[in-house]
């Protein structure tokens, strides 16, 4: 009985999540960029958290790290043999905040490289940059938007930020591996939005899930820690990087051409990949990105970020009044 | 579960294993750095960093396959460069039509997917082998003497303490629900995707809650053992003159390795 669900088990922690990058894959220009980023972000982090956190944060998030490396194990079947789980960097920055959030997915990315070569170490800035950083942006600022709202309105909004984290994390991805001259622009970025966007179906219904699971037992976690749940920018953070998403992912879809000029003009396909790499040539692939496929998920998205969008600004709205009434009471 | 499943350290007293930490992660990032600098196609240079591979295997008592066997985690994101094969101008070496699309493969895309699958395998072992010859608390204070933050590494001590036990608990929710779940002998379960999805989350959030509360027993555990923020160690990891000769000695290899590989390819 153990060793038969321990096999099980290990098997699990074989099946590679299609985001983490292995070495090799980014040029170097584009890995050194990625960790410049994310060294900056993580150090605000961490300026931030040691004057908010106290010590005894550090065996809160090390056991929540170790929670979201477990979690991202529990899996259900989706059709065709496939399992949804969970990426989780939406879930931790609704439930830790976002500082704490950051910590815990950078940490969980750098175990996951360092313990078990699951993302490279070269290119662990990009990993922690892409499934660390943007999803907890994208997920804590549409989710603080909504903090003030009905459970309902509060779990749908967690839901779409979830989804769109995922979708966030993978149009990084397949963009850091364009410019790396890895990847065809007009067949990484209609590919990797398009399995992404099922994979954040499941991310989106688990985080829902677990926060509804939250809600009902311990709802004190998620609403009594005022200090660390950060102000109101970041919900213009999250929504700058949100809209960044739903614009680029359909313009990189349907209109690739457009945004290869817009990188070469900027210089950033010779810098990124060196002198012997050229324009694509016409004749190879032709128009991948116009198929149906894409044209409809840009429609789903924008749909999705419209109404997302509409929830937040009639919540920007009447925050006084709830501001108000939550002191009067 | 046994508290060294999922820990890839191999129990060892060779010259490697001694080695000072801070030396072993250096020279492995190095190496990767030097996979990735190598232009495409220098092959030799990529044959000479493999032997670098083999011996340090070699030279760890791990046997020469060691990481060899392990390294193919990385290979199916190998998938996502395929298109470069088609996508690079070059001699065209052949075309092939898959319905509206007319695909030319050309020498130099594939000379540049197999300089990036071989660039990936090759840094893929070096990281399996800094793995399994250095302990995890200890590479920890490689890393803090490397000047990355104290908060941060503190964070990725405590998770590898808790990784066994937290997955524990996710192991024995996944098999409680198996126990309660009945599925056909085609392997599928009943159910829809969002029912399964919702079930997947309440455990989820199950174990968040397990996990949390776990962490306030932890810390106070460790207040009654005296924990005040500091991680104290009993080897103070100072780095010998074998330290620092192995150190140079294999950056010298690594130079010497980009002028091989250059030199090929001109």
């Amino acid at each position: 009985m153990h060793y038969v669900s321990h096999t099980y088990y290990l098997s699990e922690i074989a099946e590679n999540p299609a985001l983490h990058i292995p070495d090799g894959f980014l040029s170097l220009p584009i890995a050194l960029l990625c960790w410049v980023l994310a060294i900056i972000l993580l150090t605000i982090t961490v300026r931030r958290t040691q004057n908010t956190l106290g010590e005894r944060q550090i065996p809160l998030m090390g056991v929540l790290a170790a929670f979201i490396f477990a979690a991202q194990m529990i899996n259900f079947p989706v059709a065709g043999g496939t399992s949804g789980h969970l990426l989780g960097g939406a879930l931790a920055a609704i439930v830790l905040g976002p500082w704490a959030g950051m910590l815990v997915m950078a940490s969980v990315i750098a175990v996951q490289a360092l313990l078990f070569q699951d993302g490279g170490l070269l290119v662990m800035g990009a990993n922690i940059l892409n499934m660390g950083l943007l999803t907890v942006l994208v997920g804590y600022g549409l989710y603080r938007g909504v903090a003030g709202q009905s459970r309902s309105v509060r779990l749908v909004v967690a839901g779409v930020a979830a989804w769109l984290s995922v979708m966030a994390g993978a149009l990084a991805t397949s963009l850091q591996l364009w410019l790396s001259g890895t990847s065809a622009l007009r067949i990484v970025v209609p590919t990797m939005l398009g399995v992404h966007a099922a994979i954040g179906i499941g991310e989106a219904l688990i985080t829902v899930a677990a926060l509804a699971f939250i809600l009902r037992t311990r709802p004190d976690l998620l609403e009594a820690k005022g200090e660390t749940r950060g102000g109101f920018g970041w919900v213009i953070v999250g929504l700058i990087v949100a809209l960044a998403v739903v614009t680029l992912a359909p313009l990189a879809s349907v209109n690739p051409d457009g945004l290869e000029r817009v990188a070469i003009d900027a210089g950033f396909i010779e810098r990124g990949t060196g002198a012997t790499y050229e324009v694509f040539p016409d004749y190879t692939i032709p128009l991948l990105g116009e198929t149906a496929l894409s044209t409809i998920l840009a429609g789903v998205v924008g749909a999705l970020v419209v109404g997302v969008l509409i929830v937040i600004v009639v919540n920007l709205l009447r925050r006084p009044v709830t501001a108000t009434s939550e002191t009067g009471s | 579960m046994q508290a060294n499943a999922l820990d890839r350290y191999q129990t060892g007293e060779s010259l490697i294993h001694h080695l000072d930490p801070r030396v072993k992660v250096v020279v492995t990032v190095l190496f990767i750095l030097s996979n990735v600098l190598l232009p495409d196609g220098a092959w030799l240079a990529f044959a000479l960093a493999w032997g670098l591979i083999l011996l340090t295997s070699g030279l760890a008592d791990l046997g020469l396959a060691y990481a060899l066997k392990r390294s193919f985690v990385a290979l199916p994101f190998a998938l996502a460069a395929v298109t470069v094969v088609f996508n690079l101008p070059g001699e065209p070496l052949f075309a092939w039509k898959l319905g509206p699309w007319h695909l030319v493969a050309t020498d130099t895309g594939v000379i540049r997917f197999a300089s990036i699958v071989i660039r990936t395998w090759l840094s893929v072992q070096m990281a399996i082998l800094l793995t399994a010859t250095t302990r995890f608390p200890d590479l920890m204070h490689a890393l803090q003497h490397l000047r990355v933050p104290q908060l941060l590494v503190a964070i990725i001590s405590f998770m590898y303490r808790y990784l066994f036990v937290i997955t524990d608990e996710a192991m024995r929710l996944m098999r409680a629900r198996e126990a309660r779940s009945a599925r056909s002998a085609s392997g599928a379960g009943g159910g829809s995707v969002a029912w399964g999805a919702r079930v997947t989350g309440n455990m989820v959030g199950q174990l968040f809650l397990r996990s949390y509360e776990r962490s306030d027993r932890v810390y106070n555990a460790m207040l009654a053992r005296g924990y005040n923020g500091q991680f104290l160690t009993i080897n103070p990891h100072v780095m010998s003159a074998s330290d620092w000769t192995i150190g140079a000695g294999a950056v010298a290899i690594l130079v010497l390795l980009q002028a091989v590989g250059r030199m090929a390819v001109l």
